[in-house]
């Protein structure tokens, strides 16, 4: 049944984080601060190849054991069940053969965490080297892929292409992102006095982690329980990497009848767990004359690593996400997924989306000098509009909110004003430029795997009136726990504090989904409340018959029972319910309706609704170094209702903070060498891998959350917001283009590779600096040598027939002229700009045609 | 010998840690899981807590550092906060007890995950408590709150949920601390002396180090050090434990016998006169900065970019300079400024200018028993001086490259210029070939353009995961473009633009 809000709803309230004082007091409890309380307990270390490639031809362990305070080695000679960690079955735990540098080939267990370390040095490991996949270069030189290969298309697009006006080819290859939760990956696994195997583990997927630890004990899933109390943050690094953790664990454990911890150092974790995938697209772009897309081909090839882990998924979700918030009437974009002797690469805040979305605003970026078009206008012009749908056949519901965000947007930021200071500014400054940009985000909201849309929920009310809720979800820091209470305390019209929350246990609520997809608070969310609300209506109809009302008529306001004009104490009700022999506590279940999904074909509605949100950002980068500074960014996003606007405005800050990170600073390197480091990650520590710091968020940084948004199809009317805000911080990365393109000639095309590092954005300033057309070959070739990570390239070709070129005979100059100027205030930026001197023999805006 | 003893949280607590257990391990050790382990490298600062440092020699000064670099013993006598000493959580039946740093953390929405907050928590503590702050006018460039808060004070502090808008918020929106908070009178009174503490392995039940017989020695005074320097001369001199730390987390060294020094008075001195100051190789960089008081610019340029503020309160310009790191940023400031080295041994003293100092990789003419005393630089310092640091991140990175140039014109002809180097060869450098390229010349766009190229050829720069060889090579010239200009007294910057004219003038031709 559904009931409605109670005049002053919980949902909605501004409240701090329900764990915030155990935080800010080192109280609050995490994997590994149990180990403390927990006696007997032995540590756990794993000998890590140091092969990108090889077989295992022998393994002695008798050199550890001698190790005082080595207590046992754990092998794959002691699974009792499957050797495997992965839901695919090519993820086993203890390998023959290496298959990434650090693979753990055996774990040791120690009375101390040092006796284990030395135990672990000196197990004696002989390997046979095999030849290695490193880049993604590599692997598609080499074909090697791995999972199924698949393609989002709709209508035709060859016609697409030869009706375009304008034609753009390139490639594109950018770089993954670790994690880098500031907890690493941990869990205390033992057999605990009913004979359960009891698993406390840092996982997003508790029930996943129960079913591996299950499969490699050889047990079913009554026979372990899995326990997570929080995370030190998740981000989809602890949806499947927790797993073989917590098998190696629980093994541990079983084998020794002790409990048994493992906890990767920070060097382990980034040694040994997957990160965002690094992507590689090709691509082909038709335009009309006004700049509207016309159909885009792309081929994107995603590097999976070593097993496939979730990356048909993640690959899936890049698919639908290549459009971000635009209408390509043609569509056809390939998938498919490099196997290469790597970490395993996994969710990441965003499970390919981010990837997808970067391909075609690097697109619109690179393309808008051909036009004449500030980008920001280039993007508005491609905008979906209500009644259209995706290239997968899902339609745009809410697409005016495109248009919305990104108005309110571009009038909070005065853009407008901006641009004209900004011209400024960069004429008086020879050394310094800025730039700004503004980017929209459209986000399907719901797992791609069905099944996954459906949550539970346990709800106990207490005789003296008390309240405490379970569900599947995991707290990992984005608040779901917080909105949780929220969402009880609406549906049982209590206070807050009425509501308290009891750890994530598989035991409490079995068959949980991952706290993944942004999903968290609309499925956890329907499930409390759908329990919250059998125990209400039980409660009314015991309040009605009390108060001589109807229960229907009754309400349940801030802990008092309302009903014809008397007030009921909560507490006394719930009393009188239990003597009445009313059942106090409830099961919820939430399953999202109306999804279909051909995961084949990739068509259907795999999406409940969209997120949308915009972003205005603005950059200064210092022309001697491509060091820059992120002056200001302004936010519109929409929550729909928010559930905990505290929480939802530190989820859309940290995202796209997150998301810049991923953009600009993180650069993860492996040793693509042929040298005896070949496969090793390079950036293996917080001293060589830079996350953002204080120095890396805007100077001024506002975030407004769309009004009046309500989404009816999830709970209370609000929207997911763990992974959209990720995707705003392309702004910060289009405005690095435009303050670059600041240092050239006007209408210069700015190429630039992905993490735009300091360095990359030097070479990018200093090939606008020399007007450097995009010369595919000798710019690729350049930028093989200085960062290897990242190529980016650009062709201009004249189309062959159509619209634009009537008397086009594929000469250079024709491309070179500027594309019509539509409407006086959109060559702003052109008019600010100095104006290429005519003996400087500079080119003019687009490349040459290579 | 007492046993050693750490007072944590006000309580004095007995402490059984080996020679090779870290401050970090042995508090949650200890069930005081507040501080948490990020990285073991001093980079991300879920470790920070605070401890009770002299502050002139009857007052505290409560300095945050990471807890996962130092050793436990090193602490033996000294007192210790955390986070759970700074507040108490709600327990059952009773609410939370917050600390002024925890309740505007708790309020503004500054913890997400929470693990790194405690750290955070710790580190602004210290900011709050820093008695300079509240009289404080921020300086141009500084990044600091109307209450006086030094951003700077967090630079060391990682945080991957919240974006870090809501922790600015809540250290700007910090008061002054309550005259009757238990920490801020603590400051009134002299900090805790140093105990001469001597511990072995092999006296301890629970070694850390199996069969190992590992010693601990803090020794009571110069002499004394020297002489047991000379009696193991591979013992491994520690101070702030911010590279030995690494050393012993990362790549588990384990060595036989440590001597702390950094508490010894000899090494702690800081002396100037007309023509030189004298800075003892014991003091911490924030030690340094605040005597120094702004007597060597080219100093308080280093500072800010030097690690963070937690690893500035720890680290020493000794350690900086005795690991010979290539990337340390302290030798090309000091290169640039001709500093040298007092060296003592139990032979004795000598003087090393820093020039002659480094001889290979993480190897100098340091002599088996010598350490360095002081470092040693010339005043008055030369008028036109700058140092380029160039790094992926603005705070809390190591140097790509790093470049400090120390310049003395006369009559617009350059009469001297010292160039540091860094990150470009296996020791600090001094660009020498540029140097002699400029001296005697004018100081004009010609002569630096010209001796930009030949900086750009300094040094042998490699490829690696910070950058490319080339990238440095022009982050090299580019340098000294920049130095010059911003030290171009006579002419101001060209005003605009990019036609072919100022693009030469700025950048030089043949680029």
């Amino acid at each position: 049944m559904s009931t409605p809000l109670s005049p002053q709803p919980s949902v909605g309230q501004t409240v701090s984080h329900e764990s915030a004082e155990l935080h800010v007091t080192g109280a609050a409890h995490y994997t590994d601060d149990l180990v403390g309380r927990t006696t007997s307990v032995l540590h756990a270390w794993p000998v890590q190849a140091p092969h990108a490639h090889a077989r295992v031809t022998a393994l002695a362990t008798d050199p550890a054991l001698r190790v005082p305070g080595v207590v046992r080695v754990l092998t794959g000679a002691d699974v009792p069940g499957a050797n495997d960690s992965g839901v695919r079955e090519d993820e086993p735990l203890f390998p023959d053969e290496v298959m990434y540098h650090g693979h753990a080939v055996c774990w040791v267990l120690g009375e101390t965490l040092e006796a284990a370390r030395l135990g672990a040095e000196a197990v004696e490991v002989t390997y046979a080297s095999l030849p290695s996949v490193i880049t993604l270069t590599e692997a598609i030189e080499q074909e090697s892929f791995q999972g199924s290969q698949r393609t989002v298309s709709r209508g035709d697009v060859v016609a697409g292409l030869e009706r375009a006006a304008h034609r753009f080819s390139g490639e594109f290859e950018f770089g993954g992102q670790e994690h880098f939760y500031l907890e690493t990956q941990a869990a205390l696994a033992s057999v605990d006095e009913a004979g359960q195997v009891f698993v406390q583990s840092s996982t997003q997927h508790p029930t996943e982690t129960q079913e591996i630890v299950a499969h490699v004990l050889g047990l079913r899933s009554h026979e372990v329980t899995v326990q997570c109390l929080r995370m030190g943050g998740g981000f989809g690094g602890k949806e499947m990497q927790p797993h073989g953790l917590a098998a190696v664990a629980a093994l541990g454990a079983v084998l020794t009848g002790r409990p048994v911890r493992v906890r990767l150092n920070r060097t382990q974790d980034m040694t040994m767990t997957g990160k965002r995938h690094p992507f590689h697209a090709s691509w082909e772009v038709g335009f009309d004359q006004e700049g509207h897309l016309e159909a885009l081909r792309t081929t994107l090839t995603s590097d999976g690593g070593w097993s496939l882990d979730l990356s048909e998924a993640v690959l899936g979700r890049a698919l639908c996400h290549v459009d971000n918030a635009y209408y390509v009437p043609d569509a056809e974009f390939h998938g498919r997924i490099a196997q290469t002797h790597k970490t395993s690469q996994t969710a990441f805040r965003g499970f390919g989306g981010p990837q997808g979305m970067l391909v075609l605003e690097d697109i619109l970026g690179r393309c808008a000098p051909a036009f004449g078009l500030d980008p920001t206008e280039l993007r508005r012009r491609n905008l979906y509009q209500p009644g259209q749908s995706t290239p997968y056949g899902q339609p745009v519901r809410h697409a005016e909110r495109l248009e919305a965000v990104l108005e309110e947007v571009t009038t909070r930021a005065d853009l407008t004003t901006r641009h004209t200071e900004i011209a400024a500014f960069n004429a008086a400054h020879p050394h310094r430029k800025r730039g700004i940009a503004c980017t929209p985000v459209k986000f399907g909201i719901s797992f791609n795997f069905t099944a996954f849309n459906q949550a539970g929920a346990l709800v106990h009310v207490y005789k003296d009136g008390s309240v405490l809720i379970n569900h599947g979800g995991t707290e990992m820091g984005q608040g779901l726990h917080t909105k949780m209470r929220q969402v009880a305390a609406t549906a049982l019209g209590l206070p807050l504090s009425g509501i308290r929350l009891a750890p994530t246990r598989t035991d409490k609520v079995p068959n949980t989904s991952a706290t993944a997809a942004s999903s968290g608070s609309d499925l956890n969310g329907g499930a409390v409340k759908d329990a919250c609300e059998q125990i209400r209506g039980r409660l009314a109809a015991v309040a009605a018959e009390r108060l001589g009302t109807s229960s229907a008529e009754v309400q349940f306001v801030e802990g008092s029972v309302l009903g014809a004009g008397q007030a009921l104490p909560w507490s006394e009700l719930v009393r009188e319910a239990y003597l009445a022999r009313v059942q106090l506590f409830a099961a919820g279940y939430y399953r999202t309706e109306g999804l279909h999904w051909d995961g084949v074909r990739m068509q259907g509605e795999p999406f409940k609704y969209f997120a949308y949100g915009a972003a205005v950002s603005e950059v200064e980068v210092d022309g001697f170094t491509g060091a820059y500074t992120f002056l200001r960014t302004d936010i519109v996003h929409d929550v729909g209702d928010s559930l905990s606007p505290l929480v939802d405005i530190g989820q859309i800050e940290g995202g796209f903070v997150q998301g810049v990170g991923w953009l600009t600073l993180e650069d993860l390197r492996w040793d693509t060498s042929d040298g005896e480091g070949r496969g090793r990650v390079s950036t293996p520590s917080a001293s060589t891998y830079k996350l953002p710091s204080f120095s890396e968020m805007p100077r001024e940084l506002t975030v407004h959350l769309l009004e009046h948004a309500t989404e009816d199809g999830a709970v209370y009317g609000s929207k997911a917001v763990g992974e959209p805000p990720l995707m705003l911080a392309f702004s910060v990365r289009e405005a690095l283009r435009q303050a670059v393109a600041a240092f050239g000639p006007a209408g210069h095309v700015v190429e630039l590779a992905c993490p735009s590092t300091p360095e990359a954005v030097f070479w990018a300033v200093e090939a606008a600096r020399a007007g450097a057309p995009g010369n595919t070959r000798e710019y690729a070739d350049q930028l093989a040598v200085s960062a290897p990570t990242a190529a980016s390239v650009v062709t201009d070709e004249v189309a062959q027939a159509g619209a634009w070129s009537s008397g086009a005979t594929g000469s250079q100059d024709s491309v070179l002229e500027p594309v019509v100027v539509l409407g006086a205030g959109d060559n702003r930026l052109q008019d600010a700009e100095p104006a290429p001197s005519a003996d400087s023999g500079r080119p003019g805006p687009v490349g040459d045609v290579d | 010998m007492s046993p050693t003893e750490i007072t944590v949280n006000g309580t004095a607590r007995p402490c059984a840690a080996g020679p090779h257990t870290s401050l970090l391990d042995w508090l949650r050790g200890e069930g005081l899981t507040g501080a948490k382990e990020g990285c073991a490298e001093g980079e991300c600062g879920a470790c920070a807590v605070l401890v009770a440092r002299p502050d002139g020699a009857d007052r505290t000064r409560w300095v945050s550092v990471n807890a996962c670099l130092p050793l436990a013993l090193a602490f033996d006598g000294q007192e210790v906060v955390t986070a759970e000493g700074l507040g108490a959580p709600p327990a059952p039946g009773q609410q939370a007890v917050l600390h002024p740093v925890q309740r505007e953390m708790a309020d503004r929405g500054g913890s997400q995950c929470g693990y790194c907050t405690p750290g955070f928590v710790c580190a602004m503590a210290a900011e709050f408590y820093r008695p300079e702050r509240g009289g404080q006018a921020p300086h141009e460039g500084a990044e600091c709150g109307a209450n006086g808060f030094d951003l700077h004070a967090l630079s060391g502090n990682l945080c991957r949920c919240t974006g870090y808008r809501p922790i600015r918020d809540a250290a700007y929106a910090l008061g002054e601390p309550d005259p009757l908070d238990p920490l801020a009178e603590r400051r009134d009174r002299a900090a805790p002396p140093a105990r001469a503490t001597e511990v072995s392995a092999s006296d301890l039940s629970a070694s850390d180090l199996p069969g190992s017989d590992a010693t601990f020695v803090r020794p009571t005074d110069l002499p004394d050090l020297l002489t047991r320097l000379a009696a193991t001369p591979d013992a491994v001199l520690v101070a702030g434990a911010t590279d030995a730390g690494v050393e012993r987390n990362l790549r588990h060294t384990r060595p036989s016998s440590v001597l702390a020094i950094d508490h010894l008075e000899e090494l702690r001195g800081l002396h100037h006169s007309p023509d030189s100051v004298e800075i003892g190789a014991a003091l911490t960089l924030s030690e340094i900065e605040r005597a120094l008081a702004g007597r060597v610019p080219l100093l308080d340029q280093l500072f800010p970019q030097f690690a963070s503020r937690l690893i500035r309160n720890a680290a020493t310009l000794g350690g900086n300079l005795g690991t010979g790191s290539p990337i340390g940023d302290a030798a090309p400031v000091l290169l640039a400024l001709g500093a040298t080295l007092v060296l003592a041994s139990a032979e004795g003293e000598r003087a090393v200018p820093l020039d002659d100092y480094f001889t290979g990789y993480r190897r100098s003419v340091r002599v088996p028993g010598e350490l360095i005393r002081a470092v040693r630089i010339p005043l008055p310092a030369a008028p036109h001086a700058a140092f380029y640091k160039v790094a992926k991140r603005r705070f809390d990175d190591i140097s790509s490259v790093a470049v400090a140039i120390s310049l003395r014109l006369e009559r617009g002809m350059v009469a001297s210029v010292r160039i540091g180097l860094g990150g470009v060869a296996a020791t600090p450098i001094r660009a020498l070939a540029t140097e002699a390229g400029l001296t005697g010349r004018p100081w004009d766009a010609d002569t630096v353009s010209r001796a930009a190229r030949t900086l750009a050829q300094e040094g042998t720069p490699l490829d690696d995961h910070r950058a490319s060889a080339r990238y440095r090579s022009a982050m090299l010239e580019q340098s000294l473009m920049r130095f010059h200009a911003e030290h171009r007294p006579t002419k101001p910057l060209q005003k605009d633009g990019f036609d072919q004219r100022n693009h030469s003038e700025n950048w030089g031709e043949a680029r």
